[in-house]
């Protein structure tokens, strides 16, 4: 196992996609923390449909994918944000709606065109083998800075989660925060999406913090266990993927599941 | 004596419907303010309107002696924040969030005043514990701890015995009532509870459709004009 892991990491492509993996996986999971206590978990599926749209368009005027799909996808988090604040079609279903007409319109795009080809299988489903020398300094740029961004603004963040209307009521722009929450997810999916797919990107935010929220009880707590599991998860899924030539999105979301399961049973038995 | 706030010929409308109409009144440094009324009589719209979350219609609202963040806040109870994971430090700590400004992080003096505010409601021993283990009454006193971290001078209530059991309710109202005579915050309450609006509060604010009353305690009782005191003072 030892050989066959020094084997993986001597390959540049994994080597890319395990750098660019650990960044998104921890961006995916401290965001996902808020999204899923503030009931924001479908704006993560949402924006990953919205971001397989923008790619599949940049990909048939060529366009560089990443430079394409992260402003057009921060718009579209606004927008939904804006939507699930003040709509009178409710939130979920407009977040729905905007998601698979995204989605109708990127299949659309590419069927006229290029046809489904292993590069729109790869936006669906993920590679590794997708990311070029480019979209390896974007995603790593961008995602130290969605991290840095987060740390700076974390107390913020933290109150504008739990207690919207306090937070408002002493003077905290709570719309700024959220806006910046959101403009955070549309980046980390957007670069997530090239690895795990964006039909599984959604995943990466959302199983961390629900497993960590069954044994951690505080704020800071989950929040750096659910990072931690969404490293660990994220390796031996690549490891699986490599050594059993699985795809690389399904087996960290399975490998999630199963570390979900366990806790779920170590939680069981404690009581 | 100073007025803390000074409501001026001020309009507000819910919902398109106007709701309070040419209001001027003072809250004065001090003053114990219970705002009673029915539902739909703009309660907890004035309040925001105080809190500046509102826009006002017509008139102005005047903040002296304290800026428009250094009020302290207990809204009324969200669901949301049943099974949310948060120990009370980090809760009350947030508190001082309007003390932040552009700093990303708190100071070792923020953390003294959580720890403070957490002793004089009785809580400390609950400061690394989650803030959904604890019963109704606990989880609003560290509510009410953290209203206190940010603000010294003034505490706007909105309906916070709301679910509470009678004891439960009447130890908030006397911590409450404490602040108020010993700290000397200016509180600002909206209570459904008259008559511990009675006892506790110094003046009443009493809304009714786009009109209102605002008298001292005493001199509110005393008017025969009050439809809520005879029910309430008979059984």
């Amino acid at each position: 196992m030892i050989n066959n892991i020094i084997e993986m990491f001597s390959y540049t492509f994994i080597l890319r996609a395990i750098i660019v993996g650990v960044l998104v996986s921890l961006c995916a999971s401290l965001l996902g923390v808020s999204l899923v206590l503030k009931r924001y978990s479908m704006i993560g599926d949402g924006l990953s449909h919205v971001g397989f749209c923008t790619l599949a368009i940049a990909t048939v005027l060529n366009l560089s994918p990443l430079l394409v799909s992260i402003p057009i996808t921060i718009i579209v988090a606004f927008l939904l944000l804006r939507i699930n604040e003040s709509s009178k079609i409710k939130g979920d279903s407009a977040i729905a709606m905007i998601s698979s007409g995204a989605m109708a319109l990127g299949i659309l795009i590419i069927s006229t065109t290029t046809g489904v080809n292993t590069d729109v299988s790869n936006y669906l489903f993920g590679s590794i083998l997708a990311m070029s020398n480019t979209d390896l300094y974007i995603s790593v740029i961008s995602s130290i800075i969605v991290l840095v961004i987060y740390v700076i603004f974390y107390n913020k963040i933290f109150a504008v989660t739990f207690d919207e209307n306090f937070a408002k009521g002493i003077g905290i722009k709570v719309n700024t925060y959220n806006a910046i929450i959101a403009a955070l997810t549309a980046v980390t999916i957007v670069i997530g999406m090239r690895i795990v797919g964006s039909l599984l990107m959604s995943s990466l935010i959302i199983f961390p913090t629900i497993t960590s929220m069954l044994i951690a009880k505080k704020f800071k707590t989950v929040t750096i266990i659910a990072a931690i599991i969404s490293v660990i998860t994220f390796f031996i899924g690549i490891y699986i993927s490599y050594s059993y030539n699985f795809p690389t999105g399904a087996s960290i979301v399975l490998i999630n599941i199963l570390f979900y399961l366990v806790f779920v049973i170590i939680n069981k038995v404690k009581r | 004596m100073k007025n803390i706030i000074e409501i001026n010929k001020v309009s507000l409308c819910y919902q398109n419907n106007k709701v309070i109409s040419n209001m001027s009144i003072n809250i004065e440094k001090g003053d114990y303010v219970a705002i009673i009324g029915e539902n739909g009589t703009g309660k907890s719209t004035l309040i925001k309107s105080i809190l500046g979350l509102k826009k006002v219609d017509e008139g102005k609202i005047k903040f002296n002696y304290l800026k428009r963040n250094e009020v302290g806040y207990l809204p009324q109870k969200n669901t949301s924040q049943k099974d949310f994971p948060a120990s009370v430090f980090e809760i009350v700590l947030s508190g001082r969030l309007n003390n932040l400004g552009f700093k990303p992080f708190y100071t070792k003096k923020d953390k003294e005043i959580v720890i403070e505010n957490l002793k004089k409601l009785d809580i400390l021993k609950y400061k690394d514990k989650s803030f959904n283990e604890l019963s109704g009454g606990e989880q609003q006193r560290v509510l009410l701890a953290r209203s206190l971290s940010s603000s010294k001078e003034l505490l706007i209530l909105d309906e916070p015995v709301t679910g509470l059991d009678k004891k439960t309710t009447e130890d908030l109202y006397k911590i409450i009532k404490e602040l108020n005579i010993k700290d000397k915050m200016t509180i600002v309450m909206v209570s459904h509870d008259l008559e511990s609006a009675f006892e506790y509060a110094n003046k009443i604010l009493e809304l009714k459709k786009e009109e209102y009353t605002y008298k001292k305690v005493e001199e509110y009782i005393h008017e025969d004009n009050c439809d809520f005191c005879e029910e309430e003072f008979d059984d």
